[in-house]
């Protein structure tokens, strides 16, 4: 930067007035300049979150891409697609990605702590950047619905304030740049089918059933119309996988195929997952 | 002064797309200045890492005419100079000679045999220089670093170490004067 610029002048004018030994310690303390590292641009561009990295953890479902930067996770993808994944990354993020050899400690350990079942721990940071408001809303409402369970579309919607919103919400999940780690594979449809995936149903399927859900009795309860489980002795009504409902034996349990017939036959909301109150 | 003086105004207007060009253009002197301070290479490239993220996120921060008028070589020599102190506040320098009681540096042991090998010669001779240098009391240091090492104009070094041009002239004269001595003494020594 300044070989020819304007300080050289001002340097050799010093120079000038040094004479031969005083010039060669000066060409020499000039000697010391050091060249930076060839990893050092590339972690700064990463650190700011202008350039990513990505590894391969162990998913519910098979190995999983994690990309990240120091801003947070930036995307996922399934395993074993790492040259499509990059070529999609850069198609809509407009940075680079490099595979990294090891992820950040930290990262790891948060990636690992929220896919495994009964460990608690920080939820790792997400780099959302280019998602909107109402997008980052719809996500933050998927991370509520716990591990194993399923709501509708319309639930998250409705949790927004925005009910008639059902499918601004299914675009805003098939726009999550990060499956699996935000769970919008938790949302289902609002008949209750596992419906719409963007890494395929099978995919879906296969995560809710790591997580302890029954795909396949899902499925069931959606064919015969079955929205809700109620309790005789409570009289309260929940979505099917509601921790309270599971709770339920066979003998104290009824279905609902609509709020209203819930809300008929005298049954009141769960608090907990929050069915609709009435028409649903 | 800046390589491209339009750099400010591109960084006001699009911070993340001229980023990775101000890193790019600045990396050398961030990087050569953390070394000279800390000593250890991979502790200088995470003074120079925590620098430019420090930078980014103060940029992001500023108005957009603030950024356009922005003498970025002086600002980026000084977050990187405090970065580096703090850094050796932190974590004592590993044993090197520097400094006795009154400021003077500890006299460096001749090199046992001259190497016939020129190249050998030359490191040794870039070792020696280092070594003198972590030795000069520390305002010298960084006044002569900065003026003869990275090759910074008197008022951007007077800028980085916020202090007058002439205290800062008076600084590099005194540890450059010093360097010269202790380089004479000790060619004294082997010469006898």
């Amino acid at each position: 930067m300044n070989r020819n610029g304007t300080n050289d002048h001002d340097h050799d004018h010093d120079l000038d007035r040094l004479e031969g030994g005083w010039r060669e310690l000066a060409d020499g303390l000039h000697g010391l300049r050091a060249d930076p590292p060839p990893t050092l641009a590339p972690a700064v561009l990463e650190r700011v979150g202008l350039a990513d990295a990505f590894v391969t953890v162990d998913g519910p479902a098979g190995p999983l891409l994690v990309a990240y930067n120091g801003r947070g996770i930036s995307a996922t993808a399934p395993g074993g697609e790492e040259a499509g994944f990059a070529e999609r990354f850069q198609a809509r993020f407009r940075r680079p990605l490099r595979p990294a050899g090891q992820p950040p400690a930290r990262l790891a350990d948060q990636v690992e702590r929220l896919l495994t079942p009964g460990r608690r721990g920080t939820r790792p940071r997400y780099d959302l950047r280019g998602t909107t408001e109402f997008e980052r809303a719809v996500l933050a409402k998927a991370q509520e619905i716990p591990r194993g369970q399923v709501r509708p579309y319309a639930w998250v919607a409705g949790e927004l304030g925005q009910p008639a919103a059902v499918r601004a919400v299914g675009a805003a999940l098939g726009r999550n740049p990060v499956p699996v780690l935000i769970p919008c594979h938790r949302v289902v449809g609002s008949d209750g089918r596992l419906t719409g995936y963007a890494w395929g149903v099978p995919y879906k399927r296969a995560l809710l059933a790591a997580e302890g859900a029954d795909p396949d009795e899902l499925e069931r309860l959606a064919r015969r119309g079955t929205r809700f489980f109620g309790s005789d002795t409570t009289r309260i009504y929940c979505y099917p996988t509601c921790a309270h409902a599971r709770r339920v034996t066979d003998a104290h349990r009824l279905t609902f195929t609509g709020a209203a017939q819930a809300a008929a036959a005298g049954y009141r909301p769960c608090r907990v997952c929050r069915p609709p109150a009435l028409a649903g | 002064m800046e390589p491209q003086p339009e750099l400010p105004a591109r960084l006001a207007h699009d911070l993340d797309g001229s980023f990775e060009e101000l890193v790019l253009a600045h990396q050398r002197l961030v990087y050569g200045l953390a070394l000279r301070v800390v000593a250890v290479p991979a502790d200088a490239e995470e003074v120079a890492q925590d620098t430019f993220e420090r930078a980014y996120h103060a940029l992001a921060g500023y108005e957009a005419e603030r950024v356009a008028a922005m003498r970025l070589r002086p600002w980026l020599a000084q977050i990187a100079l405090n970065l580096a102190r703090n850094r050796l506040r932190r974590r004592p320098p590993p044993a090197r000679p520097l400094e006795d009681g009154d400021g003077q540096a500890m006299a460096v042991a001749a090199p046992a045999a001259s190497q016939p090998d020129q190249l050998a010669e030359r490191r040794q001779e870039r070792e020696l220089l280092v070594e003198l240098l972590a030795g000069l009391p520390r305002g010298w240091r960084e006044a002569v670093v900065l003026r003869h090492v990275e090759g910074l104009p008197y008022a951007e070094v007077a800028e980085v170490l916020g202090r007058p041009v002439g205290t800062v002239k008076t600084h590099v004269h005194r540890g450059v004067r010093q360097l010269r001595a202790t380089l004479e003494a000790r060619e004294e020594r082997t010469r006898r």
